[in-house]
């Protein structure tokens, strides 16, 4: 009796997992940077309200992770902080995988201090010293005779690629700054440290945390798409050839002005 | 306490009975169980198969998990010389040229946990003599439970605190430039390891035969004495396993010194210096190394150092555990 009740169960398991899978021709899976996580997840649970048959699952784990993703066949879209890199090209070549890239937005990145300190402006020249290791003190700057605590992001972050490309000029960050894993981790630490300073993406400032301008140039969208405000970056998407389907009708609502809409409001800069 | 001890043998022999009836030849086992026999040795067998299924499936994915650790992680030799890795300065793995040396990694790991194993065996130790030992029934039934919760925080809660209350204290009391430090990581670090070599160390205590304890108290010596000559040397197998299975755990635990150790791959020369452990650096940069790259060997090579290390402890924990070992009255 016993069996044929598990024999039962098992059919109608069987049959539910058969019908999920031919549902899953209108599933999207996607993956990568948690810099580009919080637009993917806001914009899926948007497309999804207007298009009830598609579903999108969306989750982090990095940049590398997602295009790592893309290259094995397991997501549809990849999200990316930076660009795909060359060793990366070759892997997806090597097994047929077409990249291509979609900017979804843009990214700027902000030097933030403890909204205590007195200092409003900076330099690159000075942020590259700072971050380099050649200045260690605030009195440099004009403000009180303490050590400056230098908060980076990890050196494998996309978020580090773009401030050592641009503020560090392909330097290396001294080792002894403190690396964080996220950007929230260093939004964290700035808050609570009066002494520190550190970077994070636009969408991160709070009023916990004092946004630098850099070269008197205050970072914003406008400053951004105009080119004025020197640390900023694009964000992408991978698919693996030109999308098809859910995955195009997804990138196109992500690309229309309520999707860009969307971006904005999540705290990054939009394309347009 | 007397009852168990007669009841004890009668469920043994219990179980010998029905082992025998078991294994024994099918003669025997048949005139025992009569016609049952049979099909109770089927089921016996199919329960068997049952397990030896399931220790060969974790046995085969522990020894996959192996063989892919080292797949991952030997590759990166051939771009740095073992001595260049594990004694190099400068970890800066996705500069070109990359510089992979993890000494100050492996500095910042064995650092964090003796100083947290300074704090923490003591305390764990000593909170189980005092709840084996010392402390009356119903305080026993009240702080068991309470270290065991301890025990079952989550590693981000406890960072999270590390975070937001322990570091902004640190900097405050010792006017120290960050909280996010050496320090942090051990008091955070010994924070978790304390229930478990607690636990343990109070479980190998209670352990210990009562007569051990009546034969010292009979003999004349105190209280002290007898915890501290005849309970704590009875219980050492057990305690020196409870201290390396918190260190072994504290190695590997990641969330804590991901949050407040700081990250900075420098070789710490003072309590206050932030560091960078390697399970630190595992996560932190795993999910952004490009597949393959040399970064992410690399970081398998990391990972195969860290389970090199536990694995150490762990043998040392068995050879220990054997030593001492307590098996009866008289090795005393």
């Amino acid at each position: 009796m016993r069996i044929r009740a598990v024999i039962v169960l098992m059919s109608i398991l069987a049959v539910f997992a058969v019908s999920g899978l031919c549902a899953a021709g209108s599933n999207v899976v996607i993956n990568g940077s948690t810099t580009v996580l919080p637009i993917g997840q806001k914009s899926a649970e948007l497309f999804m309200k207007g298009n009830q048959d598609v579903n999108i699952s969306v989750s982090g784990g990095g940049s590398g992770n997602g295009i790592k993703a893309i290259i094995d066949g397991t997501c549809d879209i990849a999200m990316s902080s930076r660009f795909v890199k060359d060793k990366e090209i070759k892997l997806a070549c090597e097994k047929g995988v077409y990249l291509v890239p979609h900017r979804v937005a843009i990214d700027c990145i902000v030097p933030v201090v403890h909204p205590s300190n007195p200092l409003n402006d900076i330099d690159l020249n000075t942020l590259k010293g700072i971050y380099t290791g050649n200045v260690t003190n605030w009195k440099a700057l004009g403000g009180s005779d303490k050590p400056i605590v230098v908060i980076s992001r990890d050196t494998s972050s996309g978020t580090y690629e773009v401030w050592q490309e641009k503020v560090l000029l392909k330097e290396r960050v001294m080792p002894r700054a403190l690396l964080q894993a996220s950007n929230g981790a260093v939004a964290q630490a700035v808050a609570g440290n009066p002494y520190a300073i550190g970077y994070v993406g636009i969408g991160y400032l709070n009023p916990h945390l004092k946004g630098l301008t850099v070269n008197g140039v205050v970072a914003s969208p406008a400053t951004a798409l105009n080119g004025t405000f020197p640390i900023s970056r694009a964000l992408f998407m991978f698919t693996n050839g030109w999308p098809e389907g859910p995955a195009m009708s997804y990138l196109n609502y992500l690309l229309s002005p309520a999707g860009q809409k969307m971006v904005e409001t999540e705290g990054f800069v939009p394309l347009y | 306490m007397k009852e168990t001890s007669i009841e004890v043998p009668l469920v043994e022999t219990a179980n010998l009975a029905d082992h025998a009836a078991d294994t024994n030849g099918p003669g025997l086992g048949d005139a025992w169980t009569g016609r049952g026999g049979h099909r109770r040795r089927s089921r016996e067998s199919a329960i068997r198969m049952i397990f030896l299924l399931t220790a060969l499936f974790s046995i085969t994915a522990l020894g996959l998990i192996l063989f892919f650790l080292f797949r991952e992680g030997v590759p990166i030799f051939k771009v740095v010389s073992l001595k260049d890795f594990l004694l190099g300065r400068d970890w800066y793995p996705t500069d070109d040229p990359a510089a992979f040396g993890i000494f100050p990694l492996i500095v910042g790991s064995i650092a964090v946990i003796t100083v947290s194993c300074i704090g923490a065996i003591p305390l764990a130790v000593l909170t189980a003599i005092f709840i084996a030992e010392i402390a009356g029934p119903r305080m026993k039934e009240f702080l068991k439970p309470v270290v065991e919760l301890l025990a079952s925080l989550p590693s981000v809660v406890i960072g999270f605190i590390g975070m937001v209350v322990v570091a902004p204290f640190l900097q405050r009391t010792f006017d120290i430039p960050t909280g996010l430090n050496l320090l942090n990581a051990s008091i955070m670090l010994a924070i978790m390891t304390i229930p478990t070599i607690c636990s343990i160390s109070e479980d190998a205590m209670y352990a210990v035969p009562r007569e051990l304890r009546e034969a010292s108290l009979a003999l004349g010596a105190t209280q002290w004495e007898t915890i501290f000559r005849v309970v704590l040397p009875a219980s050492l197998s057990g305690i020196a396993t409870a201290v390396i299975l918190g260190i072994s755990r504290a190695i590997g635990e990641t969330m804590v010194v991901l949050m407040v150790a700081g990250g900075a791959a420098i070789v710490p020369t003072s309590l206050m210096d932030p560091v960078r452990p390697m399970p630190a650096s595992i996560a932190a940069e795993m999910g952004e190394a490009p597949f393959q790259s040399e970064h992410y060997h690399a970081l398998f090579a990391i990972a195969i150092v860290l389970f090199l290390i536990t694995f150490a402890f762990n043998m040392i924990a068995d050879q220990i555990s054997h030593k001492y070992k307590q098996v009866g009255s008289a090795t005393l």
